[in-house]
């Protein structure tokens, strides 16, 4: 059954049940998409109608390949080994920026409450907006990749497709950090501020990982392979008690 | 401290729809809720009425699971909230809607239905459409809803709350901006619902609307429940 | 006073003294450093007792999570103070170490560095208690707790790691202690602990007794409006 209300109905003398008790259309191929598929992709819809956030950011980024290069003389020798270091950093830069819009949309309209009213697990709407926040940090650094390459005059003299793992693991060490600490800042004051200052300190053994294995490759001096296995379990402890902990902080009120 | 309630065969049916004990909560040094208990039958439309913090909005949070109470309970339909369990059984059954509409501003009342929808495992868009429909909107619009105006933001963000079909709704501030056409239909919508079986919470400075319509009208004072009508006293409201 | 804390302060001074007349006195002159090197009988208990503070931090804020009581938040916020203090010690004690002996201020030695961080790290918990609006502080402050303490691990093994990769003057040698030494050590480790203990007694009334005020406000609020 079915009604029709228009704006300009007088109330309906003879009162008819609403019906939304209807099933849900049941489709047995294809289930209703998770709830973390949905908020994902919800997410990357908004941020791709909404360009200027994403072209502000890449333009950011630039910014802080040329700065840098500036500040740290990319000639001689030593361009390569500090260059491990200068990416992380300016990858870190990146991220925070871009981390610290996690919950912007959310806090609006009180949106979260909605979240936590509905039957949507907690932990989706997290590993939704880390994956949404993994994948826009790793197409800026993308992006400043070739550009750090450029003005360094970089070559790989070790094993250069451990890169992408050491990139891999390093960027999820801040991600995931950094979308919960983002949720933490929400409940504080100078929120912008919060989320860096939080996220450094904890953050540090993962930086040394990714800034010297980096420079490991790159320089071909050694194995990389102890910061690799560091990486890869600080992912692995992190993302545990980021999961196991989200939905308390969601609740805090 | 008066209360007038007149016992209805529907009364008589088994589980309460909310169920307070000794419910709390201090914010600080400020009492929102002092120890309130009482019971609401359910399939019924009960009116929160009071003065302006008086604790209203606090109440309906609490049932909605949004508060941890300072002490005391929250049972819904036979199940409780409180302590160190979220209830999230509860939460199917469950709809809310308050004054921060809960919508995102950049996409479409469509999309943020559907979106919605999908956070209680539904995906259905023509039920998406039959609720926007249901409260007076066009479901074709494709306008951001930070575009619209107060009153179709508050009409969307009920369709949001009763999207999934719950047994109990929670509605802060339903008619705020809306015009009073409108708002008549809502109120019809809601009585439909109540009729359907529904159990429904308003809390509203426009009593008027649902002079009619309503089981129940509850005066919140202070913290706590002042009384409990069946008639609303005229002079009282706006 | 009452006379039970007193006869602490005088048992705490008295290990405190006894401490340092070994340290300075009793202890053997170190054959390459000098008399200098006495400092490490601050230096090393002192980054032991943070790290033992910071422990117990850790479990009362595992604590908070489950139970909500305002005693384990407590227990948290004033054993990460007085852990940042003990912190401090060390941060302090080390550059002027390092000063004579090496003639530079810093080092990144695997526990000065890891101390560095670790007070970096209880700090900003710190700042996070302070910043925090509405009543949910020891929540956030207990979850971001959890995240610093498992951090320590790799804190450490990344640092030891680091240096093997690029060798640094270590403070307090990198050796085995003369057992002449070790015992010196260990009685100023005893006496650092008693006064840590002393410090967290004091913070810890004080914080029940703020807490005790805003309780006690908060029920008069709520008594005041019941039901005529």
């Amino acid at each position: 059954m079915t009604i029709s209300a228009t704006p300009s109905a007088k109330p309906d003398a003879t009162s008819r049940a609403v019906n939304l008790t209807s099933e849900p259309a049941l489709r047995p191929e294809s289930p209703a998409p998770s709830v973390l598929f949905a908020t994902l992709m919800k997410d990357l819809r908004l941020e791709w109608r909404s360009k200027d956030a994403i072209n502000s950011m890449l333009f950011f980024a630039l910014l802080v390949v040329v700065v840098f290069s500036f500040s740290f003389d990319p000639t001689g020798d030593d361009a390569r080994r500090i260059a491990g270091g200068l990416i992380w950093v300016a990858f870190l830069f990146a991220a925070v920026v871009a981390l610290g819009q996690t919950w912007a949309r959310e806090i609006r309209n009180q949106v979260l409450d909605a979240y936590r009213v509905s039957t949507a697990p907690a932990n989706d709407l997290f590993l939704a907006k880390a994956l949404g926040n993994f994948l826009f940090v790793s197409v800026l650094e993308v992006v400043m990749t070739p550009l750090f390459v450029v003005f360094y005059n970089l070559r790989v003299i070790g094993p250069a497709y451990l890169l992408p793992v050491i990139g891999l693991l390093g960027t999820w060490a801040l991600v995931v950090n950094g979308t919960f600490f983002a949720a933490i800042s929400l409940r504080t004051r100078s929120r912008e501020v919060m989320l860096p200052l939080i996220l450094f300190p904890i953050s540090i053994p993962a930086l040394l990982g990714m800034v010297e294995a980096t420079k490991i490759i790159l320089t071909g001096e050694s194995s990389a392979k102890f910061w690799i296995v560091l990486l890869a379990v600080y992912d692995l402890v992190f993302t545990t008690i980021c999961l196991t902990l989200f939905e308390t902080v969601l609740d805090a009120e | 401290m008066t209360s007038t309630v007149v016992a209805s065969p529907q009364a008589a049916r088994a589980v309460p729809a909310v169920v307070l004990t000794g419910l709390t909560k201090q914010f600080g040094r400020f009492a929102a809720l002092r120890n309130v208990s009482a019971e609401f039958a359910a399939g019924r439309l009960y009116v929160i009425l009071g003065e302006n913090g008086a604790g209203k909005s606090t109440m309906l949070r609490a049932i909605a699971g949004l508060l941890r109470p300072t002490s005391g309970r929250v049972s819904v339909f036979g199940l409780a909230y409180g302590g160190s369990d979220s209830g999230r059984g509860i939460l199917g059954q469950l709809g809310y809607m308050a004054h921060p509409s809960l919508l995102y501003d950049e996409m479409s009342a469509m999309e943020n239905l559907i979106y919605s929808a999908r956070l209680y495992g539904i995906d259905d868009e023509a039920r998406c459409a039959a609720a926007i429909t249901l409260v007076g909107l066009d479901p074709a619009l494709n306008r951001p809803v930070g575009q619209y105006s107060q009153g179709m933001r508050q009409r969307t963000s009920l369709a949001r709350a009763l999207l999934h079909d719950p047994r109990l709704l929670l509605l802060d501030e339903p008619f705020s901006n809306v015009d009073v056409t409108s708002a008549r239909g809502m109120v019809q919508l809601l009585s439909n619902m109540r009729d359907a079986g529904k159990t429904i919470f308003v809390v509203t400075h426009q009593a008027r609307l649902l002079a009619q319509a309503a089981d129940e009208f509850v005066w919140i004072h202070s913290g706590n429940i002042a009384s409990r009508v069946t008639t609303l006293d005229l002079e009282m409201v706006q | 006073m009452k006379t039970p804390v007193l006869i602490a302060i005088v048992v705490v001074v008295a290990l405190l003294a006894f401490g340092l007349y070994q340290a300075l006195v009793v202890a053997p002159t170190d054959q390459l450093q000098g008399d200098v090197y006495r400092i490490i009988y601050y230096h090393v208990p002192s980054a032991w007792t943070a790290f033992l503070l910071f422990f117990v931090n850790f479990c009362a804020s595992i604590w908070y999570l489950f139970r909500r009581d305002s005693i384990s938040d407590a227990i948290a916020v004033t054993t990460a103070e007085i852990g940042v203090v003990f912190c401090t010690i060390v941060l302090i004690t080390g550059p002027i170490w390092a000063r004579p002996v090496w003639g530079i201020w810093w080092t990144w030695d695997a526990r000065l560095t890891s101390t560095l961080l670790m007070w970096l790290i209880y700090i900003s918990y710190l700042i996070l208690r302070r910043f925090s609006t509405g009543g949910q502080t020891p929540l956030l402050a207990a979850a971001l707790a959890v995240f610093g303490f498992a951090d320590v691990p790799f804190v450490y093994l990344s640092i030891r790691y680091f240096r093997t990769q690029h060798p640094q003057p270590v403070i307090g040698g990198g050796g085995k202690l003369d057992p002449g030494m070790l015992h010196i050590m260990l009685y100023n480790w005893l006496a650092f602990v008693a006064l840590a203990a002393l410090l967290c007694w004091f913070r810890y009334q004080l914080e029940r007794k703020q807490k005790d005020v805003e309780e006690t406000i908060a029920l008069e609020s709520l008594l005041e409006g019941s039901p005529r």
